[in-house]
């Protein structure tokens, strides 16, 4: 589904990502871990299209298209989703307006017939129970206001909506209480397809035991530095970053 | 990051209004004299006190000086170049639209405010004035079973003497600034409103203004009384062709409000704003004030500024009646080289007396938008209460904002609450919102939209969309 080939980019002319390369299939789920400032939203960023990241050396294919030429919002309509850090508020607009907007825009893209008012509730009704937000969510600015963990459930409401290809998860585990973790890991699960692939960044490995990993990757200082099943995961909790770090250090 | 070349480049803007609208005029040559007041009130076939009041207003202005203050630039005005009198040749009194010149009702077919009755949309009863005369008042008769009174002035001044002698420059007085001793000079028409007591007027009612001659001054003067316990619900519309020549608008808008009346007047301001090098456009000079001469009466003015090279305009409430409410939702978007100062005066004379002031400013290009407002509080209104909340929006980092609020507390048991942001289109929002599928251009209108909701949703449905299209068209190129 993707393919990350030796993926450099940097910001204000600093280099952050330092020769990613990672594959992910269609029905796969891939964990990214790693410490704070490793890299890991700067990678999610630049595959969702962020302009404020330059990409000085590498590509990414999308389904076999070179996603590097596509502007931002054509990376959504192509399938790509992702759940933000930090979602930002919008003042004065629905999260119904922009859910409605959104995905007809993506409809449009794909040569599908927009959705009236009608289909739209329903599809909306059907997605909330999954994350089980409450309709006054629905009315309410986006995100205005929202708590850390309804941002969150937030943004896999509209994940849920949209139907990604590929959903990028960014420490969407982070700030929510364990009920919220498991409503927020059910809703992830629920969606998962044998047609769609997903990658959890995470630091921490509980969000792991609800949705199951395929495949664990340690990010650090820009690279890759260590790919396992789902046991790595485990290790790294129990013994920290230290010894993948060193042991990477070795290596070179 | 890629802000400047993001938000900043520019395309060319469509102002589609912008057609000539080819009819022979009857026109007035140009400059100003009491000679030329004569004449244009002897083409109106004015009552001697009309012409007195006319004259009086003149020799004021004479005396007095162009304001100097508001935070906007331009060359003098030069007020014998203007022409004080255009009206397109017609037939001296229409007995039914059929009479109206087809070329004009073409063109206000074209600006999408058809005249003839039976396709006026539903509820709304439209009086044109084109240049400086009204062309057409629909609806006359359904109103006036209502006793309701919508008219031009011109001939409310020789059918209602009293009413029209009673308020005009009740509220404004003659000589309270420069452009308005010059309009009560000079005036050439514009809407009369009178609801009698008790009536709710049962549809919205609307003016649309089109400048449409070269080197005419549009001087538009208005008046809507609601007598007490009446309602009524304004609508204003205008635009002008483009010319390279700035042209002078300078209208009066009086409103009164007796005791438990409600006017709410709505303005969608489209003037032509001139090209993206600044040249040409109008010059928005205008006094709007209503007074809430009785208890629990209450004025709203909402209005949505696009259009205009330079906007000066101050919609004011007088609370003078106990419990009286006045209110003021503006949004007020300048882009290129436009300039607006534009904001209210909220002035508590009565006990208990309440105002809000909610004011959106959006600036483009290099467009400079000052929010300018004034509370006084009186030493008699007793327990007044105003809040005003004054944001300010930039797109791209060549344009100004700026907030100018005056505050006069005579009273100590008022209570004042003022609110300002100023904060640039995120980058962060518009990201946002492209990775859930939208363009950069229609993620801008989805931010600026919602940033202006406290206002649109003031406004009546029909103009709320209006509205709507119009921001989108006038910060069309400025993102993306
Ligand atoms: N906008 C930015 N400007 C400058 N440096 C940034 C910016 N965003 C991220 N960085 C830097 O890039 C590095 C990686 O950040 P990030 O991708 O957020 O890490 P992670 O998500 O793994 O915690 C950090 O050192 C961070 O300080
Ligand atoms: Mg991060």
């Amino acid at each position: 589904m993707i393919e990350i080939k030796n993926l450099h980019a940097n910001i204000d002319g600093r280099e952050i990502l330092k020769g990613i390369n990672l594959t992910v299939n269609k029905g796969e789920v891939h964990a990214i871990m790693g410490p704070n400032g490793s890299g890991k939203s700067t990678l999610a960023q630049v595959i969702a299209g962020r302009e404020d990241y330059e990409v000085t050396k590498g590509e990414i294919l999308f389904n076999g298209k070179n996603l590097l030429e596509l502007p931002a919002e054509n990376r959504a309509c192509e399938g790509i989703f992702l759940a933000f850090q930090y979602p930002v508020e919008i003042p004065g607009v629905s999260n119904t307006t922009l859910l409605k907007n959104a995905l007809n825009s993506i409809r449009k893209y794909r040569g599908e017939d927009e959705l009236d008012a009608m289909e739209f509730l329903s599809l909306v009704k059907k997605k909330m129970s999954l994350v089980e937000l409450s309709e006054d969510l629905l009315r309410r600015s986006v995100n205005e206001g929202f708590s850390g963990g309804e941002k969150k459930r937030n943004e896999i409401f509209q994940m849920a909506v949209l139907q990604p290809k590929l959903a990028i998860l960014d420490e969407t585990d982070s700030g929510l209480d364990i009920d919220a973790l498991r409503i927020v890991a059910n809703g992830v699960t629920k969606l998962k397809s044998p047609e769609n692939a997903t990658i959890v960044v995470t630091h921490y490995q509980r969000l792991l035991n609800y949705i199951i990993p395929d495949f664990v990757h340690v990010l650090y200082d820009g690279k890759i530095i260590k790919s396992g099943d789902k046991s790595l995961a485990l290790e790294l909790e129990n013994k920290g970053y230290d010894w993948v770090i060193e042991e990477a250090a070795e290596l070179v | 990051m890629n802000e400047i070349s993001h938000l900043e480049r520019f395309t060319e803007q469509e102002y589609k209004y912008g057609f000539v609208t080819d009819i022979e005029a009857d026109e007035i040559p140009k400059g100003l004299s009491e000679d030329v007041i004569r004449l244009l009130s002897a083409k109106k076939a004015e009552p001697e006190w009309m012409l007195e009041y006319r004259l009086k207003a003149y020799r004021a202005w004479l005396k007095m000086e162009e304001p100097k203050w508001a935070n906007v630039h331009y060359p003098p005005i030069d007020y014998q170049e203007i022409v004080y009198y255009s009206a397109p040749k017609q037939k001296k009194k229409l007995a039914s639209l059929d009479e109206v010149d087809p070329e004009l009702l073409k063109t206000f077919n074209k600006l999408g405010v058809p005249l003839e009755e039976q396709k006026v949309f539903a509820g709304v009863a439209v009086d044109a004035v084109f240049d400086s005369v009204s062309v057409a008042t629909t609806f006359k008769a359904k109103l006036g079973e209502l006793g309701i009174i919508f008219i031009p002035i011109s001939e409310a001044i020789k059918e209602h003497p009293d009413l029209v002698k009673k308020y005009l420059s009740s509220v404004v007085p003659v000589t309270d600034n420069y452009f308005a001793a010059l309009n009560s000079a000079v005036f050439s028409d514009g809407s009369f409103i009178y609801i009698p007591k008790g009536v709710r007027c049962p549809m919205e009612l609307s003016t649309y203004f089109r400048i449409n001659a070269k080197n005419t001054g549009q001087f538009e003067r208005t008046l809507i009384i609601a007598d007490e316990g009446a309602y009524v619900s304004y609508l204003e519309g205008c635009t002008a062709p483009m010319r390279d020549e700035n042209q002078l608008h300078a209208a009066v808008v009086e409103l009164v409000a007796l005791d438990n009346a409600r006017i709410k007047y709505s303005t969608v301001q489209n003037w032509y704003a001139g090209n993206k090098e600044g040249v040409g456009g109008i010059y928005n000079f205008v006094t709007k004030r209503g007074i809430c001469k009785g208890i629990n009466s209450k004025i709203s003015w909402t209005q949505v500024e696009t259009g205009s090279a330079i906007t000066w305009k101050y919609p004011s409430c007088i609370l003078q009646g106990e419990n009286s409410v006045g209110e003021f939702y503006s949004v007020a978007v300048t882009n290129n080289y436009q300039q607006a100062d534009t904001g209210t005066k909220m002035i508590h004379l009565g006990k208990n007396t309440r105002s809000t002031i909610v004011s959106k400013g959006i600036s483009a290009g290099k467009s400079n938008n000052s929010y300018r407002g004034l509370v006084r509080i009186g030493k008699k209104a007793e327990g007044a209460r105003n809040f005003s909340q004054c944001d300010s929006l930039l797109l791209g980092d060549r344009c100004g904002a700026h907030t100018f609020p005056y505050l006069e507390v005579l009273n100590p048991s008022a209570i004042v609450e003022h609110e300002a942001t100023t904060s640039k289109i995120g980058e962060d929002k518009i990201f946002y919102l492209n990775q859930r599928g939208l363009s950069t251009e229609d993620a801008v209108n989805m931010i600026v939209n919602g940033y202006c909701k406290e206002v649109f949703k003031e406004l009546p449905m029909e103009f709320a969309v209006e509205a709507q299209k119009l921001l989108s068209v006038s910060l069309e190129g400025s993102v993306g």
